[in-house]
């Protein structure tokens, strides 16, 4: 497989006008705008069922748009769905994970999918860096769905992707879990990558948020610099929100 | 690049299978049961089972195929894999190769278990023909696995899927299962390969196109 | 349009029954149960093309992804599946004073049974997928697998009757036809097709209505 890595200057990791996105008489999102830059961290609210994961799915490119247009990290979403792939990384609902196969194993499996050096040397350092290295050799079955998320993770970022999808990915985690994942955001954002975090919930997410987006009625119904905001106005204009939403 | 993605998936389900043994051991389970079946259904006549049985060999492998097939997909079902295969960069086809080689392969390993079942339990000499029939089985297995697993991709997302599976497939076996029973009997009666050139020829090309049909819309199959 | 279809197949349709009845002789052997093959032929000439179109639209479908080309093999695919039904209902009518039995395992019939099969299953399959885009990538799979699969079944069962025992005799096709005959049957042709239009015209109408009431 040939793969272009010199993208048309990324100006944007998402860019996006107009998406819609319906599934049958429902429409899901409406009219969805959002950009998103190098070097971002996005946390984007919405109450269940207000098209965060449909949104996420649709960046990921697992779901078409029913209409709309963008880029994302660079490339054409009508068109260039495999380069998009390429850079993209989804932490979803499910983990991707084979109960049957060890850690080491599901790792081995998507990163020669995805066309990335298999070697045990570097399985080894992506395991590591999720802390799974002790387990590696252990069944997927034996994990806690925090240890499979981790493993999700190891896999998202041996392919080392330039945005970052995730979907609650709080949810199910100790107070050491979430903390971790926020670490993972914050290293990701260092190095010049760009995240989108999607949670109903508001605890965590919003420290390491250099913007926030609330998602209701099928449309951005507010996107604001997270400095700009205190906690408890933005309380008050997500339960407006999702009031209306519904 | 296209080879080792499908090797990895092969691997995979191997490895899998070897662990769970999920599937082969109810189709082994199934075979045997099969056999039973046939028994009690034809009576003990040494006859009028001798001439039935290249019919019943090939209906144990397409019913045991029904069972084992329509399974594949189920494992990628499992903490949404399968979404995780339509987001990997780059040809699908290569995953429903590796598909279809595992298929293949389980089927080919039941295949031989029933008719070594056949052979004890019926008394039948297989021995001697053991060298055409294996051509004829590999040939036939091919069709079955190449149409049944691009069907059984399709079927495991849609409602009622034991239902459709076979509903789809069963048609569409109609001419394998038709040369391949023809091309048993003659190999059982001693006849050499040349014999049913044709039915073989049939078969192969049935098996290239079928191949060929898969590999070019499994991607618009596995799509979200 | 349509209403214009619908005239002109009804038009066809009684010419054709004239011809049929009227302008065509008795068969000479077969006396006047031949007559039905003015309805048997048109029949399987009619669902095969529109099983060509099922396979053009769900190529079509694939290509272009534009729901237009899936109403198009969708509506062809039901329409295919009647006519297949009629032309084995008709043969059988005709296989009874002619074979002495309603069914017998001659190989067009035999291919015709499958061909009936596998598109029964094209529109169940059709009618169990739950989101409308993946049912018809879904069934335009199928539709392309049971359009390639269509000459693979013709030889098999072609050489299935054929190798052990001689062709079954009397198909209506096989013997030099009185000019009369034929053209009885290809006004009865013409006349299948029309209503073949109309249907599908009919057909593609409640799809598209279908279609943007779901939207």
């Amino acid at each position: 497989m040939t793969r272009d890595l010199s993208p048309p200057a990324p100006q944007h990791a998402v860019d996006i006008q107009g998406v819609r996105k319906a599934f049958g008489p429902n429409t899901v999102l409406d009219r969805v705008d959002l950009r998103v830059d190098a070097g971002e961290v996005l946390a984007l609210l919405g109450a269940n069922g207000s098209g965060k994961t449909t949104l996420l799915k649709i960046l990921a490119t697992l779901l078409r748009p029913s209409a709309g247009r963008g880029r994302v990290a660079g490339f054409d979403l009508a068109k260039d769905v495999e380069s998009i792939r390429a850079r993209v990384g989804l932490l979803a609902h499910g983990s991707y994970v084979y109960e049957d196969l060890t850690a080491a194993e599901n790792l081995r499996f998507w990163a020669t999918m995805a066309g990335l050096p298999a070697d045990q040397a570097s399985l080894q350092s992506a395991l590591r860096a999720v802390e799974l290295d002790q387990v590696a050799g252990e069944r997927a079955r034996t994990f806690s769905s925090g240890m499979k998320r981790r493993l999700a993770l190891a896999r998202i970022l041996l392919g080392a992707p330039r945005l970052l999808l995730l979907d609650e990915p709080y949810a199910g985690l100790d107070q050491k879990g979430k903390k971790w994942i926020e670490e993972v955001m914050l290293d990701f954002k260092g190095k010049g990558g760009a995240v989108i975090v999607a949670t109903h919930s508001f605890g965590r997410g919003l420290s390491v948020a250099d913007r926030v987006a609330i998602l209701s009625g099928g449309r951005i119904a507010l996107d604001r610099a997270r400095a700009s905001l205190d906690l408890e106005e933005l309380h008050r204009l997500y339960a407006l929100s999702t009031e209306n939403g519904a | 690049m296209f080879a080792r993605r499908a090797w990895i998936v092969l691997w995979k389900d191997l490895l899998t299978e070897r662990r769970s043994k999920e599937s082969l051991n109810a189709l082994f389970f199934f075979a045997f049961l099969l056999l039973l079946l046939f028994e009690f259904a034809l009576g003990p006549d040494r006859e009028r089972l001798a001439a039935a049985l290249p019919g019943l060999l090939w209906l144990g492998f397409v019913l045991a195929g029904l069972l084992g097939l329509g399974r594949t997909f189920l494992v990628e079902r499992e903490n949404d894999c399968w979404e995780g295969l339509v987001l990997t960069p780059g040809d699908k086809s290569a995953i429903y190769l590796g598909k279809l080689a595992g298929n293949f392969l389980l089927m080919l390993i039941v295949e031989v278990v029933l008719l070594a079942l056949f052979g004890i339990f019926y008394n039948v000499d297989l021995w001697s023909a053991l060298a055409p029939l294996s051509v004829v089985m590999i040939l036939g297995t091919a069709g079955l696995a190449a149409v049944g697993t691009l069907f059984a991709a399709m079927t495991a997302r849609v409602r009622a899927r034991e239902l459709l599976f076979p509903l789809l497939l069963l048609p569409v076996q109609v001419p394998v299962l038709l040369a391949t029973v023809k091309a048993t009997e003659a190999v059982l009666q001693g006849l050499p390969l040349a014999e049913v050139g044709q039915w073989l020829k049939l078969v192969a090309a049935a098996d290239i196109i079928y191949l060929v049909v898969g590999l070019l819309t499994f991607e618009f199959i596995l799509e979200a | 349009m349509t209403r214009w279809l619908g005239w002109l197949a009804a038009l066809g349709l009684l010419a054709g029954l004239a011809m049929g009845f009227g302008y065509a002789p008795k068969d000479a052997v077969q006396g006047n149960v031949q007559r039905i093959m003015y309805l048997h032929v048109p029949s399987i000439l009619t669902a095969y093309v529109a099983f060509a179109l099922v396979l053009a639209g769900s190529l079509g479908f694939l290509f272009t992804r534009r729901l237009a080309w899936d109403r198009l093999a969708h509506a062809a695919g039901e329409i295919g599946v009647v006519f297949t039904a009629l032309t084995l209902v008709s043969g059988s009518i005709w296989g009874k004073p002619t074979w002495g039995t309603w069914w017998t395992w001659d190989a067009r019939l035999t291919s015709t049974a499958i061909l009936f099969v596998v598109y029964v299953g094209y529109l169940l399959l059709r009618s169990m997928a739950e989101e409308r885009d993946r049912g018809a990538r879904y069934a335009a799979v199928v539709g392309i697998m049971g359009a390639v699969n269509i000459p693979i079944v013709h030889f098999s069962v072609l050489w299935w009757r054929t190798l052990h025992q001689p062709p079954t005799i009397l198909s209506p096709e096989r013997a030099p036809m009185a000019p009369a005959m034929l053209r009885a049957l290809l006004v009865n042709v013409v006349a299948l097709l029309l209503v073949f239009l109309y249907l599908l015209s009919k057909r593609l109408t409640v799809r598209r209505l279908e279609d943007e009431l779901r939207a």
